[in-house]
């Protein structure tokens, strides 16, 4: 079987408030979803590695081959939990190693 | 090389300072060299400043714009006659088809810009792309009515921008990309508006050249226009010289 190449991103949010780790997912499978439908959203093997509530920072793994069509759903995120909200992403690297590497210089 | 950025097209009434302000410091953070805000016919010299005096303070570039949105030909002939020459970048709001023919058709007019919200008035089909071709003027497509619209409506600009952008390339019309933000949080840094722009077929070279490449070029060359030292397209005056 074909291994399945992943990126990890680093993303931050800007938020009016501190959203919790389950409604920053929440709102990142509703933007796929409402953009590429649920069979899209499940192509994207999206999943939720790290939260930094207190800075408001992310990191999620996706799957390589549906990365463009991620990025643009999380540029496509204003909200968060009901309250005004955008989603930015800081990097992107094949490994967590390298994607932590560079964490003084992206954080 | 790196980048040099563009938002053309925040949508702050100027007169709000605070707003203002904030979309400004919003723009210098997120990267951005060169920003714009849309003014209405002749604004006083004293805004100008103020807008220039505020971007420079966080290190931004401001380019003066004008948008009009004519009626008829001869409201927008009139409307570049009088301000093309006190205004950087000139954007024509084309809501029908002879103004955006006439625009299109027109070496004044940087910009063309058309309604999102109703697809049957965008007019940018191979003939408008045609006449543009020949005039150096742009395309722009905002990115705002892609992050505000749900369903059906987005469904179906989505399938416009598509087609009018796969037309713009065809015929080598450039394609500026703005935020048309009007909050901060409309604002987007520019990969991730190059990100957007994958949503209507722009790959990731042509979709950096249109936030940064092409509104950089039209800024550059009206500024060269705009310098005393302009005569024509390819000609300016070097030095003069002493009538013997």
């Amino acid at each position: 079987m074909k291994r399945i190449k992943r990126r990890y991103l680093a993303l931050k949010v800007e938020c009016e408030t501190f959203p919790t780790d389950r409604e920053f997912i929440d709102a990142m499978w509703a933007s796929v979803t409402k953009l590429y439908g649920e069979v899209g959203a499940s192509l994207t093997g999206l999943t939720l590695i790290d939260f930094d509530v207190e800075r408001k920072l992310a990191v999620v793994r996706v799957s390589l081959v549906t990365l463009n069509t991620l990025k643009a759903s999380i540029a496509t995120i204003t909200s968060i939990a009901g309250k005004g909200a955008a989603v930015h992403v800081l990097a992107i690297s094949g490994t967590l190693k390298a994607l932590y590497a560079n964490k003084k210089r992206i954080f | 090389m790196t980048r040099a950025f563009a938002d053309l097209h925040l949508l702050v009434n100027p007169k709000d300072e605070q707003a203002t302000k904030k979309l400004i410091n919003k723009a210098a953070k997120l990267g951005y060299h060169y920003i714009s805000i849309p003014l209405v016919s002749a604004p006083s010299q004293e805004d100008l400043t103020k807008l220039e005096a505020m971007c420079k303070q966080v290190g931004l570039d401001f380019v003066s714009r004008v948008d009009f949105h004519p009626r008829s030909e001869n409201e927008l002939t009139r409307f570049l006659r009088r301000f093309r020459r006190k205004f950087e970048v000139v954007c024509i709001l084309c809501d029908n088809k002879e103004v955006s023919r006439q625009a299109a058709k027109d070496k004044r007019v940087d910009l063309l810009s058309f309604c999102s919200f109703d697809f049957r008035k965008r007019f940018f089909d191979r003939a408008q792309a045609e006449l543009a071709s020949k005039t150096l003027a742009a395309l722009e497509v905002d990115v705002k009515p892609l992050l505000i619209l749900e369903g059906p409506p987005r469904v179906r600009l989505l399938t416009s921008l598509r087609r009018e952008v796969a037309v713009a390339q065809e015929f080598h019309v450039p394609i500026v990309v703005s935020s048309g933000a009007t909050e901060e949080r409309f604002m987007r840094m520019p990969k991730d508006m190059a990100s957007l722009a994958y949503l209507f077929g722009l790959n990731e070279t042509a979709a950096s050249d249109a936030i940064s490449t092409n509104p950089e070029a039209i800024v550059k060359r009206n500024r060269e226009k705009l310098t005393s030292r302009f005569v024509a397209p390819g000609v300016t005056v070097v030095k003069e010289g002493k009538n013997t």
